[in-house]
Order: C-alpha cells, then structure tokens, then sequence
C-alpha cells in the first residue's frame, strides 16, 4: 500500500508518518498527480514559465467524494547553503556589516494552497511538511542568538519574497467536486537551475492523508546553456573567446563604417 | 524584446542595453573617452550584478576601441613602445586586481568598494574638468586666448628614476617604470571599475609625463585594448563574471553610437563639449554617492558558499 509514497528518498521518518494514515485504514483517498511539464527550460527568451499541477483524488471502494477535501502544493528548489549579510550604516555609508551562514536554504520556494494556511493544517503539521515560507527549516549555522538568528531569517526570506523566488499563492488551488484539482504556479524569470520537486498534500479536517511528489527539472538550454557551463568548465577557453569575439565584432564594425565615410 | 544573459541569470530588455550602449558610444565617438566609466555604473541601477556588469564592461571596451586604435595607427599616432611598458605594467596591473576583486568578494565588500572608488575617482575628474572647461569658456567668451595649461616636462621623481629608454613617437627620454607603474594602475582600475583607463592615462601622460600630444589617444586606446582584454581573461578565471551576452549587445550599440557621435563632434565647440563631459560625469559621481549614502531597498543581501 505504501508503495506509491517511496518516492520520498530524503526524509523517510516523514514518509512514514506520512503513511502511517494509509497503514491503519484502507479508507483513505489517494493522489493520482501530474504536472503540465517536468522539464522547464530556459533559453534565450525566458521571462518566466506557468507550471500546472493538477490531479485526480481517488477515493477506496467508490465512496462518494468529501466535498472539504483541501489541497496544497509546495514546489521547491535545490537546497543550497547560503551567507546572509546585514548591512549597516558605518561613517556615513551603507556596508556590508554582519553576517550570518544557513545551511540549507531552498533556493526556489512556492506553495499553492485551496484555502488560507492556518484553517488549513494545524501548525503543527504545517511546520511538520514545510507548508508556508514561514516554516521553512533553514539551519541557521553560525552560533549567533536566537534573536539575531530569527532577523537574519526573516531578512533573507523577505529578499527572496521580493525577487519572487519565494511565494504563497492562496486560493492558488482549486478543488472541483473533491475529486480534480489543479494549481497554477508562476515560475519567474530568476528561477535557478535545478532539480525541483512537486508535493501535493491531501489535506483532511486539518491532517495530512496523502502525499505524492514529482519531479521536474529547470536548466538553461540551447545556447544559454552551452555559454553558462563554458564560462564554469572551461573559463580560460571563454575568456580567449570572448576576447576574440569582442575583437571581431570591433573590427567588423570597423570595416563596414569605414566603407560607409569613403 | 526580452534576452535571458546566460551569466547575470536574468532576463533583460534588450533594446534598453543596446541603447544604453549606444548612448554611450555616442559620448566615446565624441570624447575619445572609453565610456566604461558609465557603462559599469548604468548597468548596476538596471540591476545587473556588480561583477557582472564590470567584467562585461570590460569586454566590450575590447572590442569599442578597435576601430580606434586601427585608425590612429594609421595616422602614426601610436607609441607602440610606450603602448608595450604600458600594457605590461597594465597586465600585472589586472592579474594584481583579479585577486583583490576576489578577496573583496569574499569578505563582502566588493561593491562598497566599487562605489567608493567611482565616487572618488569620477569626483575628482569631473570637477577638475568642469573648472578647466568652465575657464576656458570664460577666456572664450572674453576674446582672450585659453589660459595655457601648466604642464611641466620634467617631474623630479621620474628624473630620478634608473635607466631611461627613449620613446619616440611620444618624444620622451625617461625610465620605462613610470609607465609601468602608470599602467599597474590602470590595469587595476580596469579590473575593480570596469574602466578602460582612458580618464587617467590621458591626462596623466599629457600633465605628468608630458607626451606629445599627437600619441596621447591613440596610445591609451592602444593600451585599454590590451589591458581590458587582459581583463577579460582575469574575470573569466576568477570570477567566471563575463556574460557574452550582455557584452555583445553593448558593443552593438556602442559603436553604432560612436560613428553618430564623431560627426556630431565637428559641430559642437570642444570646451562645450567638454563642459557637457564634466557635468555627466559629475552625475554619475553624485548619484553613486547617493547610493552609498541613502539606506538601500535591500538591507540583506546573500551570496552561495
């Protein structure tokens, strides 16, 4: 009966209490979802991407479908550890003062949600499964006071809110007749490389009973990719080129002005 | 029209880039100043990351003073032997300035550090331009002729200095370290701002080191070629910060703007001209100083360990 839900490789504790509701009862629904695309590209004229997610809620033994039935879908990116810097007025002007380390910050950060979060899940379960931004584990790794550490974090959260890398889209999630929903995700343009993953939640009377993943990939293609893992990979190769490009464009224009005066 | 710059990670107008990058040509055709000194700082207000835009900037003065440095050599107005001291001293000069960028980077003060020297240094140029404009003007509208500029041929220190190579086509006999350290410094100001060097070797080799007027652009477009490529390199290594993109686009409207901008010279009067240069470049100073002074948008700010 678990089967479907082994996907979560990470966190198996989480898979399991996850579980745990399907394990007791067979009577609970199960998840049947997907995404409009698992692979997002960017090239040369991305300005930001719309994901769809969108599924069926089976329900065991043809039992008619539970009209409050919520669902909420969290899309993250790779987790990357990060340096947060405060800065501070220092004689005069604004520098670079204080600083603090995370260990593991998602780098991309939306959840989609059928109703506002806290009727939804008890907050409890909702920091339990990283519903909302404001439960997102971060791991705070310097040992700085809890103070400090809670500025820090809401410091870099607001950041990453007000580039769009980090959004609550309530009421993001339609649920018709307790049996199909969908979420429309906006995925903007800043939107870093990686493996991301997809969690629909099955939320019923404020608990957890079904969880699916997805996984969809984000990367630069064509062109935009040759040139990014170029300037990485081979960095003196791209600086000859870029020299060499740069040199070529100048004396082309050189050329064709020149002709142009005579 | 949207374009994705594959190394800054965002999308752009960009029409906006090539303006701008024709906007600046125009002053360069005009001036015969490299206008990396406005390019760097315009790109970081449109929000490219400050490396990014100074590592770009660079690239593109490679591929701006082409056309310059072929016409003047035409015209025999390079020392390609001063060029040479001064490329060399430039090249130490940036390799010296890629690992400073690197440091600063890492301690988190780069772009304070990149503000700071712009205000200073952009500061200092345009209100010294503005006075000499300003009086020359003065002398102009008088019916006097401009007041001469004190250039003395001989400074003490470079006298002094051990063995002196003759340099031709500027008519010097001094030691080669002078240009050297001249171009170290550049070099350096070439990595940090982005800069082609052009506002400092010009007046420094006609005021300090008095060559002959006739070399002094040539050689210094001579000298930001190499040195900003050298620049390139240094930032593809160490900073991985080129965007090709982004580069290309400026350098598109940089030298169509240029050719507007050399015929539109014969029509304005040079001490006007220069009066428009000094009051741009003093913008530029104050607006970065308001950066630095009014409290950002953004208090935190976050880097990838």
């Amino acid at each position: 009966m678990s089967a479907p839900f082994s996907a979560r490789r990470r966190r198996p504790l989480l898979a399991l209490i996850a579980c745990l509701p399907l394990l007791i009862g067979a009577s609970e629904p199960r998840l049947v979802p997907d995404v409009s695309n698992t692979q997002i590209d960017i090239a040369y004229s991305f300005t930001g991407a719309e994901l769809l997610l969108f599924g069926a809620i089976l329900y065991p033994g043809g039992r008619a479908p539970a009209p409050d039935t919520d669902v909420a879908v969290v899309i993250k990116g790779p987790a990357e550890p990060l340096l947060v810097r405060e800065k501070a007025k220092v004689a005069g002007i604004w520098i670079n003062h204080a600083s603090e380390r995370f260990r593991s910050v998602p780098s991309f950060y939306a959840v989609a949600t059928s109703r506002p979060l806290d009727r939804l899940v008890s907050p409890r379960t909702a920091a339990i499964y990283e519903i909302g931004i404001d439960n997102l584990l971060l791991s705070p790794a310097n040992g700085a006071s809890a103070s400090e550490q809670a500025r820090f974090e809401s410091g870099l959260i607001d950041l990453k809110r007000s580039t769009g890398l980090y959004a609550e889209h309530v009421g993001g999630v339609s649920v018709r007749e307790g049996v199909l929903y969908r979420a429309l995700v906006p995925i903007p343009a800043r939107v870093p490389v990686g493996q991301y993953t997809a969690e629909t939640y099955l939320i019923r009377n404020g608990h957890v009973v079904a969880v699916a993943t997805r996984e969809i990939s984000i990367g630069k293609s064509g062109f935009e990719r040759f040139v990014a893992q170029a300037a990485q990979d081979y960095p003196a190769l791209y600086g000859l080129a870029a020299i060499l490009a740069s040199l070529l464009m100048g004396f082309g224009a050189a050329l064709a002005f020149g002709r142009v005066r005579r | 029209m949207h374009l994705y710059l594959p190394i800054a990670g965002l999308s752009v107008n960009a029409l906006v880039i090539v303006v701008l990058g024709g906007a600046v040509g125009m002053l360069s055709g005009m001036f015969g100043v490299g206008g990396g000194f406005l390019t760097t700082p315009l790109l970081i207000f449109y929000g490219v990351p400050p490396a990014v835009a100074v590592a770009s900037s660079a690239t593109q003065i490679t591929g701006a003073s082409v056309s310059g440095v072929l016409a003047h050599s035409r015209r025999n107005g390079v020392d390609f032997r001063l060029g040479g001291v001064l490329v060399a001293g430039g090249a130490i000069g940036s390799l010296v300035g890629g690992f400073i960028f690197r440091l600063l980077q890492k301690s988190g003060q780069i772009d304070t550090i990149i503000g700071l020297l712009y205000v200073g240094l952009l500061g200092w140029i345009g209100i010294t331009m503005a006075i000499e404009a300003a009086r020359a003007l003065m002398a102009m509208r008088a019916g006097t002729p401009p007041p001469p500029l004190t250039t003395r041929r001989h400074r003490k220190w470079i006298a002094a200095l051990p063995f002196r190579w003759r340099f031709y086509g500027a008519g010097l006999y001094i030691s080669p370290l002078a240009p050297l350290l001249l171009g170290f410094i550049t070099g350096l100001l070439t990595v940090l701002m982005g800069v082609g060097g052009g506002f400092i070797l010009v007046p420094a080799m006609l005021y300090v080191f008095g060559v002959s007027a006739r070399v002094v652009v040539g050689t210094s477009l001579f000298q930001g070629l190499f040195v900003t490529a050298t620049t390139t390199l240094v930032h593809s290594l160490t900073t991985h910060a080129v965007d090709l993109v982004l580069a290309g686009l400026l350098l598109i409207g940089s030298v169509i703007g240029a050719q507007i901008g050399s015929a539109m010279v014969q029509r304005v009067r040079p001490e006007r001209a220069r009066m428009m240069l000094a009051l741009i470049v003093m913008a530029v100073a104050i607006r970065m100083a308001i950066g630095l002074t009014w409290r950002p948008d953004a208090i935190y700010t976050v880097q990838l360990l």
